[in-house]
């Protein structure tokens, strides 16, 4: 009952100063603001990987090159290059283990693809014809190429979209020849509009016959990586076992410890991932938390200043019967709505913000879901009147101990 | 039982090793009902001796009696709820609360005790009215001449039904016409019943009152009936 009271005649003091109780309430409003959008953004951003990760299948095994150990990166994805990874090794494993039902190797390089009478640089990738299996892709139109054509090393090709518009624009590429390093190579098919995924756009790169990638394009006989899919989710881990061992046969290691590849699950992935992403997140909430502080200390000014110009009223208010907490709670009360309306307007905007950052990243086909967290917003919220709470308290004890003498004498 | 009793009041200011005597062995009492007007030079300690009657400075030997009780060792939240409850104050320079309507500056002492808020919108219509501004209600104190600036300050003293309303030279600020209005208001009201202590300097406005107390340098130097009492009822015109 006082507390709506008192909120209430806070409410009209605060309204009385519209100006500066805004202004003294920005510090705030971009801190908690800044807070709610990092976490957001960072949701969004990892629902973005997550979900590209996850489109691929959980029941994917990938094997890469040298050794790792369980959480930290792979040596390839520092960019070392380790050949240790041949295509037999590939071909053993899809012999000797059942439950894998499609396996691709896989190397990669960069390009200029000329076609028509355009040119355009283009990523491409050397895959087997299993590669559609493996990762669920679709052929548009056309084909995509077969074993005997992998075998054979055939100079035939598989476009993107990307690719296929800006070398052809509207005409049908299918059958057309494109040069690529100096051979030509025949277009059986266009891939399916993929839209962006994995901070790259899916469709400006072609697709090779790996051993043609291999011999013609790169001039090496092992792959960057292999992908293996496996039947069912639940024999992903006694898969990924008789894979090592399979390996080890082949590269002829005794010791686990001498291994020279690393085999990872997607969960694995996954787990990786979600950790490095979650720690990023919380640093950078940290890096917006200072606005927090920052805005804290301008309350605290504010309120000092506050407590000065109304030396008269507060000795008035003890003149008449107030007790020093009841100016405590009165200049605390003032301190704390100001900055509660602070976190309100900052988890709004925050939110809004976030928002129109989901819907442009939705706009430029990322899969990228608007993330709200609720406990987010509690701790904005929450923090907000903390910060009332921390910087108010000062000032409203030097208002209490007043002398309502002196106080009244105030000019 | 005086209203007030006060036996040897000394009040010292301790600065340091410095100790100035302000106040220096009071003895008087004060009954209900009574009109005091308590007046000296600048200096003398008459501003002090309001402070320790309206609880709001404390004493430093001697005893003050209020009602029959020891004030003297009261806790300080003990005293504001005396200020709040018992006593009423008029300033010189107002002290109304600037921005906040004239109704809302006459509740303020009642913010401060358990009164509902609809009782107190109640009290301060009641306390507005007797001093003929209830058509001020929703008025703010820059919107209000000196005068009606006094007489809502002088509703905000009446609205917690004291015991006691002090007046700190309530006509101080104030041109002579409305200090007379301010004047015929405090004494209708003693006349009411109401005990009322004013603290001045001028003989004039002191001989409003019924019994005058000099104080010169902390000491009573006097202590009379007032024998040609000024009365205020020419400012009954001056309200028209």
């Amino acid at each position: 009952m006082r507390l709506i009271e008192q909120i209430h005649s806070v409410w009209h003091v605060i309204g009385r100063n519209k100006i500066r109780s805004f202004l003294t309430m920005l510090g705030i409003i971009i801190g908690v603001m800044a807070v709610i959008i990092v976490i957001s953004v960072g949701g969004g951003a990892q629902s973005l990987i997550l979900n590209q990760v996850k489109s691929m299948g959980s029941n994917l095994v990938g094997v890469l090159p040298g050794k790792s150990d369980e959480k930290g990166p792979p040596a390839s994805a520092m960019g070392i290059v380790i050949t240790t990874l041949k295509n037999d090794d590939i071909e053993e494993i899809q012999k000797q283990i059942p439950e894998i039902t499609a396996a691709s190797g896989y190397v990669k390089g960069v390009v200029t693809i000329t076609g028509g009478d355009q040119s355009t640089d283009s990523n491409f990738t050397g895959v087997s014809a299993d590669y559609v299996n493996v990762e669920d892709a679709d052929v548009g139109s056309g084909r995509f190429f077969n074993n005997e054509e992998d075998r054979a090393a055939s100079r035939v090709v598989v476009l993107g979209t990307t690719v296929a518009e800006e070398l052809f624009g509207g005409d049908d590429p299918l059958g057309r020849q494109v040069k690529i390093k100096k051979t030509m190579f025949t277009v059986i098919g266009v891939m399916k509009k993929r839209g962006t995924a994995g901070m790259q756009n899916q469709d400006n790169q072609v697709f090779v016959p790996l051993i043609t990638a291999q011999k013609l394009l790169l001039g090496i006989n092992h792959v960057s990586y292999a992908r293996f899919k496996v039947d069912e989710a639940d024999k992903v881990d006694s898969a990924m076992k008789q894979m090592e061992i399979v390996l080890r046969a082949q590269h002829e290691i005794e010791d686990p410890e001498n291994d020279d590849f690393t085999v990872r699950s997607m969960a694995q992935g996954l787990e990786a991932i979600t950790t490095i992403t979650n720690a990023l997140k919380m640093f950078l909430a940290a890096i917006a938390a200072i606005a927090l502080v920052v805005g804290g200390v301008g309350i605290m000014n504010i309120m000092l200043a506050a407590v000065e110009e109304r030396t008269r009223e507060i000795g008035l208010r003890k003149a008449v019967g107030a007790k020093n907490r009841d100016i405590t709670s009165q200049f605390l009360t003032e301190s704390i709505m100001i900055t509660f309306c602070g976190g309100i307007i900052g988890v709004a905007l925050g939110i809004l913000v976030s928002f129109v950052i989901a819907k442009v990243a939705q706009g430029y086909d990322y899969d990228w879901d608007f993330v709200i967290s609720i406990p987010a917003i509690i701790v904005g919220c929450g923090i907000s009147i903390g910060i009332g709470l921390i910087f108010g308290i000062s000032p409203a004890n030097r208002a209490s101990k007043l002398d309502p003498i002196e106080a009244l004498r105030y000019e | 039982m005086a209203l007030i009793e006060i036996n040897n009041l000394v009040k010292n200011y301790v600065n340091g090793e410095v100790t100035t005597p302000v106040l220096r062995g009071l003895n008087f009492k004060i009954e209900k009902g009574e009109f005091v007007s308590i007046m000296g030079p600048s200096g003398s300690g008459k501003s002090t001796l309001m402070h320790i009657l309206s609880f709001l400075d404390k004493l430093t030997t001697g005893t003050y009696l209020f009602e029959g009780s020891d004030v003297s060792n009261f806790t300080d939240d003990h005293l504001a709820d005396m200020r709040s409850r018992r006593v009423g104050f008029i300033f010189q320079a107002f002290n109304l609360l600037p921005r906040t309507t004239v109704l809302e500056n006459v509740m303020l002492p009642l913010v401060y005790t358990s009164m509902g808020a609809k009782a107190r919108e109640a009290s301060a219509v009641a306390a507005l009215n007797a001093v003929g501004l209830s058509h001020r209600l929703n008025y703010q104190p820059n919107q209000l001449s000196g005068g009606e600036k006094q007489r809502v300050a002088i509703a905000r003293a009446l609205v917690g039904e004291p015991a006691v309303i002090f007046a700190d030279e309530p006509t101080g600020n104030l041109d002579s016409k409305s200090g007379l209005q301010v004047m015929k208001i405090l004494q209708d009201l003693n006349n009411e019943g109401h005990t009322i202590i004013l603290v001045t300097h001028e003989k004039y406005t002191a001989d409003h009152g019924k019994r005058i107390l000099r104080i010169k340098d902390g000491e009573i130097v006097a202590d009379e009936i007032v024998k040609n009492r000024q009365m205020a009822d020419g400012a009954t015109e001056l309200n028209k």
